[in-house]
């Protein structure tokens, strides 16, 4: 039972009405459930943020670190117990903003965790400034004219920095992130999904995006599947979420590859 | 028939549940709060249920 994974004397959960986190968080535990993992084989490990308050709301082992290290810390308990199924929630303040390094870093070093980062498109419980993925000309608290910047797409800095699983899907199509999810946890190595989510509460307001069913109709207006999108031109791009696995190879984990080490400095083959 | 149950100690009442409800089965008093007035017409997707950002809607078989 999914509710077996959820710390439920903690709900009504903290996010505001219409916030996706919930959604993810559900299509997380249900994925953990339909595995069979433990509480005590589970870490869920988060950074700061809206999306950071997650760990407080499940009954797996879980830790809450500092602004954009959640990496760090996963990288560090799989390390020290590879049996362990470890979980990093991250948000776009969180792991691609204050935290993209570690991202990036994590990505290359290829260590065996799943990875959720829930882009909401800005900085939402700090009041709704802009982050590292807010799009140009958008309105946020701190460009109230417009953004001047791009946005980062995620994906392809984390499929640049070598991780072997990297997909994106939406709160709005649940079957789909259900499934996406499903497959980062199945696939060895680092597995990064990232999850496009509405902030009705700053960004939608802000950008007058409308109330929480608006924004899920804005979301679903402008995905584009990876396979539609191949045949689409930048500007016609502009302004949509792409969706769908981007990249899904077999490569060495970090684990395995630093057992070896072990393995052969046991033996005795040390030069 | 579906049994739809509502946790009003959750809801939050932000609509995403009746408004992609591909059968209508829901509506919304003049607060926004969701009641399952349909129920006979549920087909089991359980989209509402996945949907809902507080863990506040369950579809089980009536």
């Amino acid at each position: 039972m999914i509710r077996d994974y959820l710390l439920e004397e903690k709900l009504p959960l903290f996010w505001c009405a219409g916030c996706g986190n919930g959604i993810v968080l559900q299509a997380l535990l249900r994925n953990i459930d339909k595995r069979g993992f433990t509480r005590e084989n589970t870490v869920i490990t988060t950074g700061i943020g809206c999306w950071g308050k997650a760990d407080d709301y499940v009954t797996t082992n879980s830790f809450h670190g500092t602004h954009g290290r959640a990496l760090p810390f996963s990288t560090g308990i799989k390390l020290a117990n590879p049996d362990l199924h470890v979980f990093t929630l991250m948000g776009d303040g969180d792991g691609i903003t204050i935290g993209g390094n570690h991202l990036i870093h994590a990505a290359r070093r290829n260590v065996d965790l799943v990875a959720i980062l829930v882009n909401n498109l800005n900085y939402g419980m700090t009041g709704g400034q802009y982050s590292g993925t807010t799009p140009k000309h958008a309105i946020t608290k701190t460009s109230p004219y417009g953004h001047v910047e791009n946005g980062f797409d995620v994906c392809r800095v984390v499929q640049a920095a070598g991780a072997p699983f990297v997909a994106r899907g939406t709160v709005f199509d649940v079957v789909q992130l259900d499934k996406l999810i499903g497959k980062a946890i199945d696939h060895k190595g680092f597995s990064f999904v990232e999850v496009i989510s509405p902030c009705p509460t700053h960004f939608g307001r802000s950008n007058k995006l409308g109330d929480a069913p608006k924004m899920m109709q804005w979301i679903k207006d402008n995905t584009v599947s990876r396979e539609k999108a191949a045949n689409m031109t930048a500007e016609e791009l502009r302004g949509k979420f792409v969706t769908g696995i981007f990249e899904e190879r077999e490569q060495e984990d970090y684990g395995t590859a630093y057992q070896k080490v072990i393995d052969s400095l046991k033996g005795g083959d040390r030069a | 028939m579906k049994k739809i149950e509502i946790n009003y100690k959750w809801c939050k009442k932000c609509g995403i549940c009746a408004a992609f409800c591909p059968k209508n089965v829901f509506d919304r008093d003049e607060d926004g709060k969701p009641s399952a007035a349909r129920p006979a017409d549920c087909i089991g997707c359980r989209l509402c249920e996945m949907r809902c950002p507080d863990f506040a809607v369950t579809v089980e078989e009536a």
